[in-house]
C-alpha cells in the first residue's frame, strides 16, 4: 500500500511541480504573487477539456495548442492589464489577481455551469502492472511530459538570450534596462511562461483529474505551499516541492483518511512560514 | 454647533431612521435584503479592523465566523445550552482563535501577502477538521431545531433579525469610533503606515497587531452565531467558504478601508448592485463577476474606497485654505 501511495503521490507530484514553477518563475521575476493561478489552472483545463469535446483532441497532443495560447493570454493581461492596473505595491496585485481569479472562476461558472467534466480516453483503464500495483497509462504519461517540460523550461532560462535577459531582469531590473534590455516586454514574458507552464499542466491534468469552476481552488493552495516549501523564487525547489506535497497528499490519504488527508497541505503550508519561511532553497522573504 | 455635535446628531439621526425603517417596509423581502447588507457591514468592519486600521490584509477572516457558528451550535445541539449564553462562548472562541492565529504568525513577522496566505491557510485547516471529525457533525453538518424566542436568539419575523442584525452592526460601528479616538486606534495606524517607525516610537506592534486580530475574531464570532440561528443549518463549505472570506474584505475596500462608515457602504452598493444583477440575468456567477470587476477598478482608480472620493475633495478644500491662509499671511508680512 505505502509503496504505491508514494509512486501515485511522485505521478501527481511532477504536475503540481509544473504549476508550481509557473508560480515561482513569475515571483523570482517580478516579485509578485499571483493569487490567480489557480483559475487560470483551471482555465486551461477547460481548455484542453474542449478540445477533447468538440474537436476530438487528445488532451496530451493538445499541449501544443494550449501552451502557446497559455503564454499569449499572460503575455496578454499582464501587459495590458495587471501590470498596468497595480502601480507597483505588492498587496494591491494580490488583491487584483483575487480579482481577476473571481472573475475567472464565475465566469466559467456562467458559462461552462458548475458541473464536473472529466474525459475518458480510448486508452484510459490500460496500466503497467508493476506487480504490487496497476499504474495506468495517463499517470505515467503524464509524468513524463510534465518532467519533459521542466526540462525544456530549464534550457530556456539557462541557455537562450530570453532566458538570459529574464535572469538579468530578476538579478537587477535597473541594470537590465540601462543594458537594454525592455523590462516590461520582458515582466510580461515571464508572466507569459508562467502561465504557459499552467497550459501544459493542465493538458496533462485533465485525464487523470476532473475540471469543474472550483478546480482552480484546489490548487491555489497546494502551489502556494510547493512554492513557500521549496522557497519563493526557487526553480528546483518549486520541482523537489511538487513531489514532496504529491506523495504527502497520497501518503496522507492513506494514513488518515480521504477527508482528514487533506489537511497535509494546509498544515506544511502554515507550518513552513512559520518557522521556516524561507523554504529549502529560498534565500529570503 | 460644532462640527463633532453636527456628526452626532447625524448619527443619531441615521439610527433612529434605520430603527423605525421596519414600520414603513411591508415587503418582508427588503427587511431580508437589509438584514444581509448589516450582517456583511458587521463582518466587513471586523475585517476592516485589523485589514483597514492596522493594514494587515487577511484572506481567511471567515475562520472565526465558522468557529463561532460550530461553538454555539454544537453546545446548543449536544450540551442544550440556549444561544444566548452559546453567543458569548463563539465570542470567546473567535478571539482565542485570533489570539492562536495572530501571535503564530505576528511572532513570526509574517506581513503582506504571506500573512494573508496563511490566514487562508488556516481557514482551509479548519474546514477540513470540522469536516473529518465527529462532533460537528463532519460532512453532513449539523442542523439546529426551529424554536423561536429570545433566549434561541431565533425570531418569529424577518424583523426579529433585521434588529438583531442592526444591533451587531451599532455594536460595530461603535467599535470603529472607539478605535478613530482611541490612543489603540492610532496605533494601529501607525502600524500600518509604517511599522518600524511605530516600533521605533516605542508601540509594542506585535502586542496591538494580536489585539486587533483578537477583536476581529470576537466580533467574527457572534456573526456565527447569529448566522447558524438564522439560517438552522451549519456544514463545513458553509462555515469556512472562502467566499465569506473575500466579500469581508471586499466591501471594505469598496467602501473605503480604514474609515468608520466604509464597510457599510460598500455593503450597501454590493448588495444592491448584485439584487440588480439578479433581476435582469439569474444566473449564478454574475454578481461576483461584476464584484471581481468592481475589486480591481477599486485598487487601482479609488485606492481610498467610494468613501474616498468625498474625503479627497475635502482635503483639497482643506489644503487650498491652507494655501489661502499662507498667502494671507504672506501679503501680512510684506
Amino acid at each position: 500500500m505505502l509503496p504505491a501511495a508514494i509512486i501515485n503521490g511522485l505521478m501527481f507530484g511532477a504536475i503540481y511541480a509544473l504549476v508550481a514553477l509557473g508560480l515561482t518563475l513569475i515571483y523570482g521575476v517580478l516579485h509578485i504573487i499571483n493569487f490567480a493561478h489557480g483559475a487560470m489552472l483551471m482555465l486551461s483545463l477547460y481548455a484542453a477539456f474542449f478540445l477533447f469535446q468538440l474537436a476530438n483532441i487528445d488532451p496530451y497532443l493538445s499541449i501544443a495548442i494550449v501552451t502557446p495560447a497559455a503564454f499569449i493570454f499572460g503575455y496578454l493581461i499582464y501587459r495590458y492589464g495587471i501590470g498596468v492596473l497595480s502601480k507597483g505595491k505588492d498587496q494591491n496585485i494580490l488583491l487584483i489577481t483575487l480579482g481577476l481569479s473571481i472573475i475567472i472562476e464565475n465566469s466559467a461558472l456562467f458559462f461552462f455551469s458548475g458541473d464536473q467534466q472529466t474525459v475518458s480516453l480510448s486508452y484510459s483503464f490500460e496500466a503497467f502492472d508493476l506487480g504490487f500495483m496497476y499504474l495506468s497509462y495517463p499517470k505515467v504519461i503524464s509524468f513524463v511530459a510534465a518532467l519533459v517540460i521542466c526540462a525544456l523550461l530549464w534550457a530556456l532560462m539557462s541557455l537562450t538570450d530570453m532566458g538570459r535577459a529574464i535572469r538579468a531582469v530578476a538579478k537587477e531590473r535597473q541594470g537590465a534596462r540601462l543594458v537594454g534590455i525592455n523590462v516590461e516586454h520582458i515582466f510580461a514574458v515571464t508572466f507569459g511562461i508562467g502561465i504557459a507552464c499552467l497550459g501544459a499542466a493542465g493538458c496533462m491534468m485533465l485525464p487523470i483529474f476532473y475540471v469543474d469552476p472550483y478546480t482552480g481552488n484546489i490548487f491555489v493552495l497546494v502551489a502556494f505551499t510547493i512554492v513557500v516549501l521549496g522557497g519563493m523564487g526557487s526553480i528546483i525547489g518549486a520541482l523537489l516541492g511538487g513531489f514532496i506535497i504529491g506523495i504527502t497528499e497520497s501518503v496522507g490519504g492513506l494514513l488518515l483518511g480521504e477527508s482528514l488527508g487533506q489537511i497535509g497541505i494546509s498544515l506544511i503550508f502554515i507550518l513552513i512560514l512559520i518557522f521556516k519561511p524561507t523554504g529549502l532553497f529560498g534565500s529570503k522573504v | 454647533m460644532s462640527a463633532l455635535g453636527k456628526n452626532m446628531m447625524l448619527l443619531l439621526a441615521g439610527a433612529v431612521l434605520l430603527m423605525v425603517a421596519p414600520a414603513f417596509i411591508v415587503s418582508k423581502f427588503y427587511i431580508d435584503v437589509l438584514t444581509l447588507i448589516f450582517f456583511t457591514a458587521y463582518l466587513g468592519q471586523s475585517w476592516n479592523i485589523l485589514g483597514g486600521y492596522a493594514g494587515q490584509f487577511s484572506f481567511g477572516g471567515v475562520m472565526f465566523f465558522g468557529t463561532g457558528a460550530y461553538a454555539s451550535s454544537i453546545l446548543l445541539t449536544t450540551f442544550g445550552v440556549p444561544p444566548i449564553i452559546g453567543i458569548v462562548v463563539a465570542i470567546f472562541a473567535g478571539a482565542l482563535l485570533g489570539f492562536i492565529v495572530g501571535f503564530m504568525s505576528f511572532r513570526s513577522g509574517l506581513k503582506g501577502s504571506y500573512f494573508a496566505l496563511i490566514t487562508l491557510a488556516f481557514a482551509e485547516l479548519l474546514r477540513v477538521l470540522a469536516n473529518s471529525v465527529e462532533f460537528t457533525g463532519g460532512g453532513v453538518g449539523l442542523f439546529l431545531k426551529y424554536a423561536p424566542g429570545l433566549s434561541n436568539l431565533q425570531f418569529e419575523t424577518p424583523t426579529g433579525f433585521y434588529y438583531f442584525a442592526l444591533l451587531l452592526l451599532f455594536i460595530s460601528i461603535a467599535i470603529a469610533l472607539w478605535l478613530e479616538r482611541s490612543r489603540f486606534g492610532a496605533q494601529l495606524v501607525a502600524i500600518r503606515e509604517n511599522e518600524d517607525a511605530a516600533e521605533a516610537l516605542g508601540i509594542n506592534t506585535l502586542r496591538c497587531k494580536i489585539y486587533a486580530i483578537m477583536i476581529m475574531g470576537a466580533m467574527g464570532g457572534a456573526a456565527g452565531t447569529f448566522y447558524a440561528q438564522k439560517y438552522l443549518y451549519l456544514d463545513p463549505p458553509i462555515a469556512y467558504s472562502i467566499h465569506l472570506s473575500v466579500e469581508m474584505l471586499l466591501v471594505t475596500i469598496v467602501g473605503g478601508m480604514g474609515t468608520v462608515f466604509g464597510p457599510l457602504i460598500g455593503a450597501f452598493v454590493l448588495h444592491v448592485v448584485n439584487e440588480i444583477a439578479r433581476h435582469f440575468i439569474d444566473t449564478p456567477g454574475l454578481s461576483l463577476i461584476v464584484y471581481g470587476f468592481i475589486l480591481i477598478i477599486i485598487i487601482s482608480y479609488l485606492p481610498n474606497g467610494l468613501i474616498g472620493m468625498f474625503k479627497k475633495k475635502l482635503k483639497q478644500t482643506d489644503a487650498s485654505a491652507l494655501d489661502k491662509l499662507k498667502s494671507d499671511q504672506g501679503d501680512g508680512n510684506a
